[in-house]
């Protein structure tokens, strides 16, 4: 359904999607049923069709139940609800896939995104490491882990064709993960609110083939491996020493 | 508290006995809940105004971004963020709940059970002129240098909590002292409201016999009680780091924004249902009167107002699923979430049994009070998408969440307040309001309404933030419908914002000019239409006593359709 107004581009985005759907489905019965048993009471009990009220205590078994069955079925309706949102919510966020391709470390700074992709040498933290401004780059169908850091305040880490979101804490590094199904270029904008700058606060994901990824890296690589710095100090020269 | 038992009181402005009562006195002074209510009514729709001309100034720049502001000129991110941040506040702080809670529940309470006054009328006061003040500061914090806060109504720290962040080093503390003046003056409040309750009833009211709306502002009262203890010592806490260099919130001097979080949503949740349950008793009178019948099942509405009360202490950290909590929490957030549609689809399922069998006249009142349970009802439905942990990574902070608690906000505090105003209008000013307009303004607040939301849920979906300054600045977001759909949004709400000028102009002329309306232009059960309109200083020539429960309409064997609490049963 929401596939219809913005295709989903990770490997989860089709299981929340789903439950989504769920809801909607689940959700839209009881809210046409209520909206319909409404505007049928309203039509039909104006005062031009029935000058007289029932007396009517809502303590009488015959109109109890109306009110007692839907609230089971509604309490039914719930776990089914429960069940798939939790699974989604353990398959994205609590769980840890087995094979990682690799790691990225994303940090948060008003109002930009840092990203630091493994070199060559496929660990972070070292000196081959790609520290790119608003620029992230993976590949399609690999399993990416990131490290989620914020230098200032909290912002959110939000890719919603992927439909993920994170928070970014200072002073935490909270761990996730996806995986990019389709190739293409992707906004990551900061959903959390972070000052002057929040709203031009907006990265962007370029999920390539195998052979565009290589490409990028091979023409990278010649700029970057003689800086040794990564963190701060890189990503404030590269913004013009703001 | 005294008997007034004199009936020469009238218009209202009396003289407490033996001296007269200067205008200060009277109006401004004054410690009769009665005037108290307007005061706090008329104060709330002023920031409320406030609150909208908000919502134009930032909804033209969502719709038209960079152009000029017709009126106001251009908005900067500044700008932007402060309009965001104090809509936000005010329609929360200082709109919905003095309006709802202090307006209406200082005006009805003793009415309504039949007492002369609050048991606390000094308290009263003291509660509107803290109000008053800060309101007062709230609006200066805007005319300080560097401008207001714009760090949203959550103000979350460590922007909220440091100037170098949030570039608002007046603005911020000036934002936070007025939040929390206005909680001491509703906790000022609650405490006159639930002992006005507790012991000023008339006497035979007993419990089931209370109003509907008078308990449900006083659960409120407890609630918001109960749960903003935490939240005002995590205020004082945010002051001192935004002051005196403390780190409660600042993870770079040792503490935990997080916890900020917690403070507030553990406040920011049970205060929805602080806002929605007066809403849910304004309508249970208005939907009974015109439906001239019987609230369903009484004791399930109180019961389940109850309960969603108590839940809602358990629900917090839903708005913070992604915020960096332990995961494993969200599953015990999502179940304690799920379990609340339980009560709440109970009441609203109460709610339209009520109308069942009933004479429905649709009268402006009914409109909306009908209105509110037809908009409510997707509110509350769009709520379990947030709910529910693996949706919500994808809606939390997305347009979709912002309709749906419009859906939520509006009817509580719009349609609801302008039932609420429209039905015991003749009781404050002993006039009518203009019925034609009435509904004239009905249709141009309902339909707009639905206009500006429905699209929102839509741009939510297809990934709009909220809080953005310019959504043109992320190329996927810069789609030709989208863009068509946040026009539509931003011209709807000019539509529904022209049609208020008909609710001032008819509130305002009609004070003054309506017709003349009797003490029972309803022919209502309740209290408050035994008393003259309007009410004079102690309100009843000799106090009622109460012999039935508030909703006896329709009973078999009567002559009338209505059965007044104060009327004693025909001997036989």
């Amino acid at each position: 359904m929401l596939n219809w107004i913005i295709q989903g581009a990770s490997s989860y985005a089709g299981q929340i999607d789903n439950v989504i759907v769920i809801i909607a489905v689940l959700g839209g019965f009881w809210l046409i049923l209520a909206e319909v048993a409404l505007f049928y009471f309203v039509m039909k009990y104006r005062r031009s069709r029935a000058p007289k009220a029932m007396h009517v205590t809502g303590y009488e078994h015959e109109y109890k139940k109306w009110i007692h069955w839907p609230h089971y079925l509604v309490i039914a309706c719930d776990l089914v609800i429960l069940v798939f949102a939790a699974r989604a919510w353990y398959h994205v966020k609590q769980s840890m896939p087995e094979h990682i391709d690799e790691d990225i470390r994303v940090v948060g700074h008003q109002w930009a995104w840092e990203f630091v992709h493994q070199g060559a040498d496929g660990k972070l933290g070292t000196a081959d490491d790609i520290n790119l401004v608003d620029e992230l780059h993976v590949t399609v169908n690999k399993t990416y882990r990131f490290h989620l850091e914020s230098a200032d305040v909290l912002h959110s880490f939000s890719i919603p064709r992927f439909r993920l979101k994170q928070d970014a804490v200072p002073g935490r590094e909270i761990i996730g993960w996806f995986t990019p199904t389709i190739a293409g270029t992707y906004d990551v904008p900061c959903s959390q609110m972070c000052g002057l700058g929040h709203g031009i606060m907006g990265g962007r994901i370029f999920v390539e083939t195998e052979a565009e990824h290589r490409l990028w890296l091979d023409s990278v690589t010649g700029k970057t491996a003689a800086n040794p710095a990564h963190g701060l100090g890189k990503l404030a020269s590269t913004q013009g020493g703001n | 508290m005294t008997t007034h038992a004199s009936a020469d009181h009238a218009h209202g402005a009396d003289n407490h006995g033996h001296h007269e009562l200067t205008f200060l006195q009277k109006y401004v002074f004054s410690t009769d809940h009665k005037v108290i209510g307007l005061q706090y009514f008329m104060t709330g729709v002023f920031m409320g105004v406030l609150g909208a001309l908000a919502s134009y100034v930032f909804r033209m720049q969502m719709a038209f971004p960079g152009a000029s502001v017709p009126g106001f000129g251009l908005v900067t991110p500044q700008i932007y963020n402060q309009m965001v941040t104090n809509h936000g506040t005010i329609m929360i702080f200082w709109f919905a709940m003095p309006v709802l809670i202090a307006a209406f529940g200082n005006y009805l309470i003793p009415l309504m059970i039949g007492c002369d006054d609050m048991v606390f009328p000094r308290l009263n006061r003291l509660s509107y002129q803290i109000f008053l003040f800060s309101a007062v500061l709230l609006i200066a914090s805007f005319f300080v240098p560097y401008g207001g806060f714009g760090g949203a109504w959550t103000s979350y720290p460590p922007l909220a909590s440091n100037p170098v962040y949030n570039q608002t080093p007046y603005g911020a503390p000036m934002w936070l002292g007025a939040v929390a003046l206005e909680f001491v003056a509703f906790l000022l409040g609650g405490i006159n409201f639930i002992t006005t309750l507790m012991n000023a009833r008339a006497p035979g009211m007993k419990m089931y016999d209370i109003p509907m709306v008078v308990w449900m502002i006083v659960i409120a009262s407890i609630l918001f009680m109960a749960s903003v203890g935490p939240l005002i010592a995590g205020a004082a806490m945010l002051l001192f780091d935004q002051t005196l260099g403390t780190g409660f919130f600042d993870p770079a001097r040792g503490g935990d924004p997080l916890l900020w979080e917690h403070l507030f949503w553990f406040f920011g949740h049970p205060e929805v249902y602080v806002v929605l349950l007066p809403a849910m008793g304004i309508v249970a009178e208005v939907l009974t009167v015109f439906a001239r019948k019987k609230l369903f099942a009484y004791r399930t509405v109180l019961w389940t107002a109850v309960a969603t009360g108590v839940l809602s202490f358990f629900v917090w950290a839903h708005h913070q699923f992604v915020a960096g909590i332990d995961p494993r929490m969200a599953n015990i957030f999502t179940v304690t979430t799920l379990l609340i549609s339980v009560p709440i689809t109970e009441m609203s399922f109460v709610y339209i049994g009520t109308l069942y069998g009933a004479s429905i006249q649709l009268s402006t009142p009914m409109l909306f009070a009908i209105a509110f349970i037809v908009e409510f009802l997707i509110g509350g439905v769009t709520g379990i998408f947030l709910g529910a942990s693996g949706a919500d990574i994808y809606f939390h902070d997305t347009y979709f969440v912002l309709a749906h608690f419009h859906y939520t906000f509006v009817p509580i505090a719009v349609i609801a307040v302008f039932a609420g105003v429209y039905h015991w209008f003749p009781k404050m000013f002993g006039r009518y309001m203009n019925d034609t307009w009435g509904r004239i303004h009905f249709w141009g607040t309902a339909v707009p309404f639905n206009g500006i939301f429905i699209p929102l849920f839509y741009t939510g979906m297809a990934g709009d933030h909220r809080r953005t300054f310019d959504h043109l600045n992320f190329p996927d977001l810069a789609r030709a419908d989208l863009i068509f759909w946040r026009q539509f949004a931003t011209v709807s709400l000019l539509i529904m914002l022209g049609f208020q000028v008909i609710f001032f102009i008819n509130f305002f002329y009609s004070m003054f000019r309506g017709k003349k309306a009797p003490a029972n232009p309803w022919n209502a059960n309740t209290f408050e239409w035994v008393a003259a309109s309007p009410p004079p200083h102690g309100n009843f020539p000799t106090l009622p006593h109460c012999y039935r429960g508030p909703y006896e309409y329709s009973v078999p064997g009567r002559a009338t359709d209505f059965w007044p609490q104060n009327e004693p049963a025909p001997k036989t």
